[in-house]
């Protein structure tokens, strides 16, 4: 596999850049596997790199019913950040942070991960002390966050509309500098030439029909739309279809799968410098590099797998933008879709053991998966590699469901995040 | 946007008017303190959440205000049909066999 450098860009150049070759390969599938892996987006292959890098487990299947990166890990809006409420999603969250600083360099893959500041607005008082609570959280926690005033919010952010006759008038924002966004494709493509560095396969288009298993209740492999595939162990990181998938091995989850949409505007020239994200006006914005404001809505109520939603959730994320930011109001809209998303009771993943042998699920992420890749992928993949969680996943259990030791971010943030 | 009729009000309606209430039939238990954690959890919490025919509530918040159940295809988002609360839950595979045909 070619190594990207200056210098191999400049031989390249000479052949008009020609032959840079494929990035990973397209292998049929072995009769069995070591651990076999359904889902191929940024989750699942990154668990699959870290499977091979960090454990030497190199026997393993990436197994995806669509392309690579097709599903979520292609439709979110790229926000990644770490300023959670409570402990255990602090630990989680930040780990992934941690990750991000130089994943570019540890992929060899520009992941174009740019920390250029996530800013979350307050509008009503109550807001203001759910965000301060946050912020003096995550500082005894040592992640960072900071709080700042309307003025402050619109000197970080100039477009910001922080008059006070608006229906939500900005009272304040809390800002974490380090958080920001990455190219979520390039995440899954860099992970995928990672893992396929180190001898694992990636299978697109092999759809899993069923989970086999053996005499004594654990997995033996999975039966797919490319026949049987042996394996010992079996990593469930299918996002929406999680349910579906998991209902092959007979467990039930506490998960409902909803369409989120997200939306981006025609090109425009740099206009706009960070992440602004409004849970309470539901605006969630920021601009690629390719110049499109990519725009985030909110889910639909009902449970759907249909990958599209209702326009009222997108008009009425449009509108919130108009109002904050009203250099956008005459802006175009090119393109809108949904992804399906798979939401917990609590708002966090879960991420662990199953009461079926073999068989680890790794789910849960609800709207906000997106930015927990790297982290979500280490510590699952340690998970799998020896039978236990990693003390950062040891809170994300399915079981919490039955102890209730919840982790409940749902009501520390009371909408989408 | 999805159109969804009332049973009560025997009307179509935008979705707008309607507030989801989640999968419909599910029971709260008759004995309560005879539960354990496991059955709680599967009360609470799991839910059947499938890729096809789904029996759910709905709300008719902003018209009569009761709830009622639909049978929806969570693919399509087809309603299949309504029914008020209280009647019994239709015969899902029967249902998805006759939409199949």
């Amino acid at each position: 596999m070619t190594r990207f450098s200056f210098w191999e860009l400049a031989r390249k150049a000479v052949n008009a850049h020609q032959d840079w070759g494929h990035q990973w390969r397209k292998p049929d599938p072995k009769p069995d596997y070591d651990v076999i892996i359904i889902g191929a987006g940024g989750h699942g292959l990154a668990t699959a790199y870290y499977l091979a890098k960090e454990h030497g487990v190199t026997n393993v299947a990436v197994l995806e019913k669509g392309w690579l990166g097709g599903g979520n890990t292609g439709r979110n809006t790229t926000i990644v950040r770490s300023n959670y409420l409570w402990e255990e999603s602090e630990g989680l969250y930040d780990h992934a942070m941690d990750l991000w600083q130089d994943l570019s360099q540890e992929l060899n893959y520009n992941v174009m991960y740019s920390a250029r500041g996530v800013m979350m607005l307050a509008h009503t008082v109550h807001d203001v002390q759910v965000f301060k609570r946050h912020v003096h959280a995550n500082r005894l926690a040592g992640v960072q966050n900071e709080w700042l005033s309307a003025e402050e919010a619109k000197a970080y952010c100039p477009p910001l509309n922080i008059e006070k006759n608006i229906r939500y008038p900005v009272m304040g924002a809390a800002l974490q500098r380090k958080a920001g966004v990455a190219r979520h494709d390039a995440v899954a493509w860099g992970y995928a030439r990672g893992a396929d560095k180190y001898g694992v396969d990636i299978i697109q288009n092999c759809a899993v029909t069923g989970i086999r298993r053996a005499a004594d209740g654990s997995v033996s492999g999975v039966e797919t739309s490319r026949g049987f595939i042996g394996a010992r162990k079996i990593g469930v990181v299918a996002a929406g279809h999680t349910s579906v998938v998991m209902d092959m091995a007979g467990v039930r989850m506490p998960l409902e799968s909803n369409p989120l949409q997200a939306l981006v505007s025609e090109p425009v020239k740099p206009c706009f410098p960070c992440v602004v994200m409004s849970n309470t006006v539901h605006a969630y914005l920021s601009q690629s590099d390719k110049g499109e404001l990519v725009i985030g809505a909110g889910t639909d109520q009902y449970v759907s797998y249909s990958q599209t939603g209702g326009l009222q959730i997108t008009t009425h994320t449009v509108d919130a933008i108009c109002e904050l930011f009203p250099m956008f109001r005459r802006m175009r809209m090119l393109r809108n879709w949904g992804g399906i998303v798979d939401v917990t009771p609590d708002r966090s993943p879960i991420i662990g053991k199953t009461p079926v042998p073999g068989l680890f699920v790794n789910c849960g992420w609800g709207t906000g998966g997106f930015k927990a890749t790297p982290g979500s992928g280490h510590v699952f993949a340690h998970t799998i590699a020896r039978d236990e969680p990693h003390p950062i996943n040891a809170p994300f259990t399915l079981d919490r469901f039955r102890t209730g030791r919840l982790i409940d971010e749902a009501a520390a943030a009371a909408v989408a995040h | 946007m999805l159109l969804i009729s009332c049973p009560w009000c025997g009307v179509e309606r935008p979705e707008i008017e309607f507030r989801y209430g989640g999968e419909a039939h599910i029971d709260r238990p008759a004995q309560p303190a005879d539960l354990d954690d496991h059955q709680w959890a599967e009360f609470l919490y799991m839910r059947s959440n499938p890729k096809g025919l789904l029996a759910e509530r709905w709300r008719h918040v902003h018209g009569c205000g009761r709830f009622f159940n639909a049978v929806r295809h969570t693919v399509s988002d087809r309603f299949v049909c309504v029914y008020k609360t209280g009647e019994k839950c239709p015969d899902l595979e029967a249902l998805a066999r006759e939409g199949a045909q």
